[in-house]
């Protein structure tokens, strides 16, 4: 399996020629921005058929990024999930530390077929901003992130390391200050610059072709893990388990299993302070209908639509709307989400640590929270597929407070 | 009262229209009424009234502030209607400006008809276009609203056409590629844009975007039926007050008598 497989051949489960699934996805936007879009979903499906362009991203995939990535087997986690077997998806030995670099290659490569010089993005965690920064470096384009204030500050190490990668990173001082102001400044810079600017949106939301394209890229990841886990276990898993902010790593390995009707695909969403206390980004469990960011989908919204802010311990997950395809999938019923609380989030976070040697993100700790949950439901028999899209190392600072391990002159 | 009406009682006059945005509920609601009836006073042929959204990606800094003060004042969608009503009442003639979620979650035919009812005579929709506007097309027809979609520099041939055919009351022509806001001097690409239009309509085709004094509405008069003016407004509102909006409705309603004769060729346009 290689990332093109995931590209050039259909999965069978296409949005409308318009980006509709079913009642979601679409194009919400200014009309000054349908010339990009346009632009980007035609030269989006020549390079889906190009030889070259498929040859050179499985090129950086292999030589670059270090794909594919492992299925790693935790088996003392596994003790804490009633016996279920447990696999992790890799995601977080990719270079750059998390998923996100598939997509971003991705679309780097499209923003020079394109003939544009800059690329702009929006970044939560940091995470995608770090893999635009990189592939930005390697390719030679100029990159602006925008990063809400907020997360600037809880997510510091990345900021250095966007900089170090010579990109530019602006703190977005407005709204919430988190990853929603953030894609609205990235939006504002695009209507602004689109003649030579490429938005790099990091996951699968926004207008069309964003939803159908940066899924494509993410396919591999089920793609790869499908056949590691039948070549592993001899059969299919039970269940596949990922964690949901805009919902790019959970619709990438979630895809592959679309039509293997006895595999329940469970995506978990920030929780935060618990869904009771309001103080949480629970967009699929909580939400309603509405369009935000160029599409519709499922969001957090007051009863004049207003979106109301969302609340993670989690940076990368802290977003008031998710994907399309997500919605239509809550709505069909083939994919069921569920909140984790920050408090369980950073347990597995500890437990997977302890157990396995293995410092997930905080983002992905969710997953693997969910996947214990997950286990007790399946019990000894059950095999469960959990996408670990990243790495804590950006998360160690957060931990050590949460844990208090930090002397107490560090904590102040 | 229709917007054909205030268009044709301009072009009777000699003049381009004065278009004036301003969000409901900055600094107050009740503030916001006042300064949108000096606007009329001013001079201002035609309000837009806009919905303050928590998300808005067309907005610049001015209008952004603006509409976070007046969320956090507690605005809700029906002060605004309350708003239309009122300025309506005192003589304005007012179409709501909003982004695409307020409608949709209020229930675009419920809002059709409460905005109907309170005597607003159409919609702007900076984030909706004709492609995803079913029924906003069928709500705008039932209850008789103008619908203003907007076309931009960036806007194919073939666009432009499609949306100004599913307009109706003006067409709403975005000067520059951009954010709202004021700015020193209107783009090149404005009567570019106006002439790429006019050939597919004969609705009025309007300039927005960055015109914040009376020489610029006069230069935008030249080529353009109407000159809207947002940001300038605010900042205005926020310096002066009352006043203050009333003396810049006043100069910019001057500047836009001063423009051209309407309807100039699009060789007109072009030169120097």
């Amino acid at each position: 399996m290689q990332a093109s497989d995931g590209i050039a051949r259909s999965s069978g489960h296409e949005p409308d020629e318009r980006g509709h699934f079913g009642r979601y996805g679409g194009r919400f936007v200014p009309e000054a921005l349908v010339a990009a879009l346009e632009e980007l979903t035609t030269e989006y499906e020549k390079a889906r058929h190009d030889p070259e362009f498929l040859t050179e991203l499985d090129r950086l995939h292999r030589d670059y990024s270090g794909r594919p990535s492992p299925l790693t087997e935790v088996s003392r986690l596994a003790e804490h999930a009633g016996g279920a077997r447990i696999l992790l998806k890799r995601e977080d030995l990719n270079h750059t530390g998390s998923h996100k670099i598939n997509n971003v290659l991705g679309q780097a490569l499209l923003t020079k077929r394109m003939g544009k010089s800059r690329v702009i993005a929006e970044t939560g965690a940091g995470q995608h901003g770090v893999a635009t920064a990189t592939a930005c470096a390697l390719l030679g384009l100029d990159c602006v992130v925008y990063m809400g204030e907020v997360d600037t500050r809880r997510q510091a190490l990345n900021v250095a390391r966007m900089r170090l990668l010579g990109a530019e990173v602006v703190p977005v001082k407005l709204g919430s200050r988190t990853l929603k102001d953030a894609i609205n400044e990235a939006l504002r810079d695009w209507v602004t610059n689109v003649e030579h600017t490429h938005y790099l949106l990091g996951t699968v939301a926004g207008p069309h072709p964003f939803p159908m394209m940066v899924r494509d890229f993410h396919r591999i990841i089920g793609l790869e893990a499908r056949e590691q886990v039948l070549e592993r276990t001899g059969r299919l898993p039970d269940a596949v388990a990922a964690c949901v902010g805009g919902g790019s790593n959970a619709i990438g390995i979630f895809h592959a299993f679309l039509d293997d009707e006895s595999v329940r695909l469970v995506g978990f969403e920030p929780g935060g302070d618990g869904i009771e206390t309001g103080r949480h980004g629970a967009t699929l469990s909580e939400g309603s209908p509405g369009a935000l960011h160029g599409a519709m989908s499922y969001l957090l919204q007051d009863a004049d639509g207003q979106t109301s802010e969302s609340y993670s311990i989690s940076a990368g997950l802290d977003y008031p709307g998710v994907g399309p395809e997500h919605a239509l999938l809550k709505d069909l019923g083939r994919a069921r989400y569920e909140p984790v609380t920050d408090a369980a989030a950073m347990e597995a976070f500890a437990l997977l640590s302890r157990t396995e040697g293995i410092i997930p993100a905080i983002e992905s700790a969710h997953a693997v929270a969910g996947a214990l949950r997950l286990g007790r439901e399946l019990g000894p028999d059950g095999i469960v597929l959990v996408n670990l899209s990243g790495r804590g190392d950006k998360d160690v600072d957060t931990a050590a407070r949460w844990f208090g391990m930090l002397d107490r002159e560090d904590t102040q | 009262m229709t917007v054909a009406d205030v268009f044709g009682r301009c072009a009777a006059a000699g003049r381009g229209a004065l278009i004036g945005y301003f969000p409901a509920g900055y600094p107050t609601v009740d503030g916001s009424v006042e300064l949108m009836n000096a606007m009329v006073e001013g001079g201002c042929d035609l309000l837009e009234v806009g919905i303050p959204y928590s998300d808005p990606v067309m907005d610049g800094p001015t209008i952004q502030a603006a509409a976070e003060t007046a969320l956090r004042g507690g605005t809700r969608v029906r002060d605004v209607l309350s708003v239309v009503e009122r300025v309506s009442a005192a003589g304005g003639s007012a179409v709501v400006m909003t982004y695409y979620n307020p409608m949709l979650r209020y229930g675009v035919d419920a809002f059709a008809r409460d905005l109907a009812a309170a005597g607003g005579l159409g919609v702007i929709t900076p984030d909706l276009i004709p492609d995803e506007a079913d029924e906003w097309l069928a709500a705008s027809t039932a209850h008789g609203l103008d619908r203003i979609f907007l076309v931009s520099p960036s806007s194919s041939d073939e666009r432009i056409a499609a949306t100004v055919a599913a307009s109706s009351g003006f067409v709403y022509a975005t000067s520059i590629m951009g954010v709202t806001g004021a700015r020193e001097s209107v783009a090149s690409a404005a009567p570019r844009l106006v002439a790429r239009t006019r050939p597919h309509t004969s609705l009025p085709v309007c300039v927005g975007l960055g015109v914040r004094s009376g020489e610029q509405a006069a230069e935008v008069a030249g080529f353009a039926d109407g000159v809207i003016v947002g940001s300038a407004f605010v900042a205005e509102a926020e310096r002066t007050g009352r006043d203050g909006v009333r003396v810049l409705a006043a100069e910019l309603a001057a500047g836009v008598g001063r423009g051209s004769p309407r309807r100039s060729t699009p060789t007109d346009v072009m030169a120097p």
